[in-house]
């Protein structure tokens, strides 16, 4: 019997070698590659595609029927709403990664910015401390959670249920009946309220778009070097160029003066933003960059073959629930940032839909093992433009709670039937 | 007749009181396509879950090149370089095939994925096994067809440079063209020197690829010949009533009775 060397494959394998090279390692031209997206959304794959088609919608009514939304300060203000929610919808993208759900992220992150608050208020403690010790309550929130579910088996709807109730108890015991908690410190509460200086905004943006720019190029001629996958080099250009234009855009409309006292001027982008653009890079880093990542993809598409690829699910399943409730708490640091308080109803209410919602709304699906970081952020934003526009138009509080909990339904909807036809066309 | 890669010597297991491999011998050949059979319940599954490591051997010696090893866990099974590919097909729908057949064991440049050298290397498996039907090496599992997943499978368990890759009917559930191309891959890894374990309920294609048919009866191995020995009633007969003129256990009472 004679083990054959690689040199001395069997003709048919030369032939193979040929007929292979000849297969798609690069999507052709821009157009093939136009094709190629619109058959994959025609097949189910439709990611954020109609978050953004329903923010544009959004602006278009709110912007034709009020007369304050399209102000200056009332974008800026949406913004800085829009922030909390965008970051605690990333938080919420590893759990529904694994195909569970977390219920009580939001009064998690109410605990988180409560823990925060009182080590300041009541203990005095230096602001780092207090942040580390509200997202170390997150984690140990998130640890207890991950344990029930995926140690004992407990499914992750009753537990995080269970916590979602007695989390608010936790927050009244902390903060006492009818309380509220400051939340004043210079640096903290400036996150809401300061902006980032004009020129500094700008050199950070500029960075952005170069870096980027640098690191795609960089990919692309790798790829060409080693003649792997890629996009179109149209692609890779026009990519660069959207992102140039939304993030110069979006810091030339903040560097212009929106106040209304002229001795009083309101420039730059605000704090908020930088914070929530770190922490979409580092969640799109870990989750599309790092084994890590990997792996909670495939525990979400199918576990028993993450098992049998010697994965280990138990971790992978209890750091989801672990990532998800310390990223909440800083959700709730925000939160607390933007309000100047935190109460004990701070994260209850509907904020538990917000949570969950943003995440599926920007494209994250339910069933488990699809979804990125930046589908927290679009869907965020698409919640925070219906909680900031809607009262302007219509100023009841239960209209706002309808459209919320209509945009959640049609969402899942959309997520439920390009489910189904992604198994139908095996996109 | 070469040194066999992987040897068990009078393997028993037993569950409880059930008595499920008596006295079992197997040996599985560099370059030779060994074929499991047994009917249901003659522990072909187990025999398979023993050489993976997953179930431990009450008694019986374990043999690699030779050599006894200890094996404890799936782990130092895969160490060794042996791999499984099982019937329901161990692959995620949501990644593409080279995350799948990296899945892991994933190549990085620590702590990032490095994910052009994983796909250059995914290319290579695969060219190397002649499998010419992928359109792209990073399309998902999820638009593959069931041959396709099957090669996918197989290509996985041997990017490692494995020496046995042991099938667990890898063509129930295909059509005849994909049934076709899953046997000329698993003709070809033969070919290429390593050990293949084929198990299968099916005679045509047990024949078509087999060198060696190993018929299990009742948790006991009924016969172990060279498939060109054999007539397919013969080994029907061995799978059913575990002798078959000349082959198969003794007709003595004591042997027979369970």
């Amino acid at each position: 019997m004679t083990t054959e060397t690689p040199e001395t494959r069997p003709a048919s394998a030369t032939y193979a070698d040929a007929d292979f090279a000849q297969d798609s390692h690069r999507a052709g031209t821009l157009r093939e590659a136009a094709r190629d997206y619109l058959n994959r959304v025609r097949g189910g794959d439709m990611g954020s595609l109609p978050a953004l088609l329903g923010l544009l919608v959004l602006f278009v009514i709110f912007g034709l029927t009020t007369d304050s939304f399209f102000t200056n300060l009332n974008l800026a203000n949406l913004t800085v709403q829009a922030a909390p929610i965008c970051v605690l919808a990333m938080a919420l993208v590893p759990v529904l990664l694994i195909g569970e759900i977390d219920l009580s992220a939001g009064v998690a992150s109410g605990t988180g910015a409560a823990i925060t608050a009182l080590a300041i208020v009541d203990h005095g403690q230096p602001w780092p401390v207090a942040v580390v010790a509200g997202i170390a309550c997150g984690a140990v929130i998130g640890l207890a959670i991950g344990a029930m579910v995926a140690r004992l088996g407990i499914p992750s709807f009753v537990v995080t249920l269970s916590f979602f109730l007695a989390l608010q108890g936790v927050m009244l015991r902390l903060i006492g009946q009818g309380g509220s908690v400051r939340f004043n410190h210079e640096v903290l509460r400036g996150l809401a309220i300061k902006n980032v200086p004009v020129t500094l905004g700008w050199i950070c943006a500029v960075a952005i778009v170069a870096a980027y720019a640098a690191l795609a190029l960089f990919t692309y001629r790798r790829q060409v070097a080693r003649d792997l996958a890629r996009p179109p080099f149209g692609l890779v250009v026009l990519r660069i160029a959207v992102l140039a234009v939304v993030v110069l855009g979006l810091t030339a409309y903040f560097n212009v003066n929106r106040s209304r006292n002229p001795f009083f001027p309101i420039e730059g982008v605000p704090y908020m933003v930088p914070v929530v653009v770190v922490i979409l890079l580092l969640m799109t880093f870990l989750l599309s960059r790092t084994a890590f990542g990997r792996h909670l993809y495939a525990v979400g598409g199918n576990r028993e073959a993450a098992r049998r690829a010697g994965i280990n699910v138990l971790y992978m399943r209890i750091m989801a629930f672990v990532l998800c409730s310390s990223l909440a708490a800083v959700a709730g640091i925000l939160q607390a940032a933007y309000s100047g308080k935190v109460s004990p109803g701070s994260g209850g209410g509907n904020v538990l839909l917000y949570a969950v919602g943003a995440a599926v709304i920007g494209g994250t699906s339910l069933f488990g093992g699809r979804g990125r970081a930046i589908d927290g952020v679009i869907g965020g934003v698409v919640l925070a433009t219906v909680d900031n526009g809607l009262p302007l138009l219509i100023d009841k509080s239960y209209a706002n709670y309808l459209v919320t909990g209509g945009v959640l339904l049609l969402a899942a909807s959309v997520d439920a039937i390009s489910r189904r036809r992604r198994s139908a066309t095996g996109v | 007749m070469t040194e066999p890669l992987l040897e068990l010597r009078g393997v028993n297991k037993s569950f409880g009181v059930v008595h499920v491999l008596h006295d079992v011998d197997f040996a599985v050949y560099p370059g030779q396509v060994t074929a499991l059979v047994g009917d249901n319940g003659a522990g072909k599954s187990t025999l398979v879950k023993v050489i993976a490591g997953i179930y431990g051997r009450d008694s019986g010696d374990y043999l690699f090149e030779g050599k006894p090893v200890n094996v404890h866990g799936p782990r130092d099974v895969a160490g060794l370089g042996i791999e499984v590919v099982y019937q329901d097909l161990a692959l995620c729908d949501n990644l593409d095939i080279v995350q799948n057949m990296f899945l892991g064991r994933e190549l990085r440049r620590w702590p990032v994925l490095d994910e052009a050298q994983m796909e250059a290397k995914a290319r290579e498996t695969l060219a190397s096994l002649s499998v010419r039907t992928v359109k792209s090496v990073r399309q998902p599992v999820a638009s593959l067809s069931g041959g396709q997943r099957q090669t996918v499978a197989i290509a996985k368990a041997v990017l490692w440079n494995s020496k046995i890759v042991l099938l667990d009917e890898p063509t129930a559930a295909l059509g005849v063209a994909q049934t076709r191309q899953v046997l000329d891959l698993v003709r070809r890894l033969a070919d290429r020197g390593l050990g293949v374990v084929l198990i299968s309920h099916n005679m045509t294609d047990v024949f078509e690829v087999a060198d060696r048919i190993t018929a299990l009866y009742l948790g006991r191995v009924a016969a172990d010949v060279p498939a060109s020995e054999v007539s397919h009633r013969e080994v029907v007969e061995l799978i059913t009533a575990g002798r078959s003129e000349s082959h198969g256990i003794a007709e003595s009472p004591t042997s027979a009775t369970i």
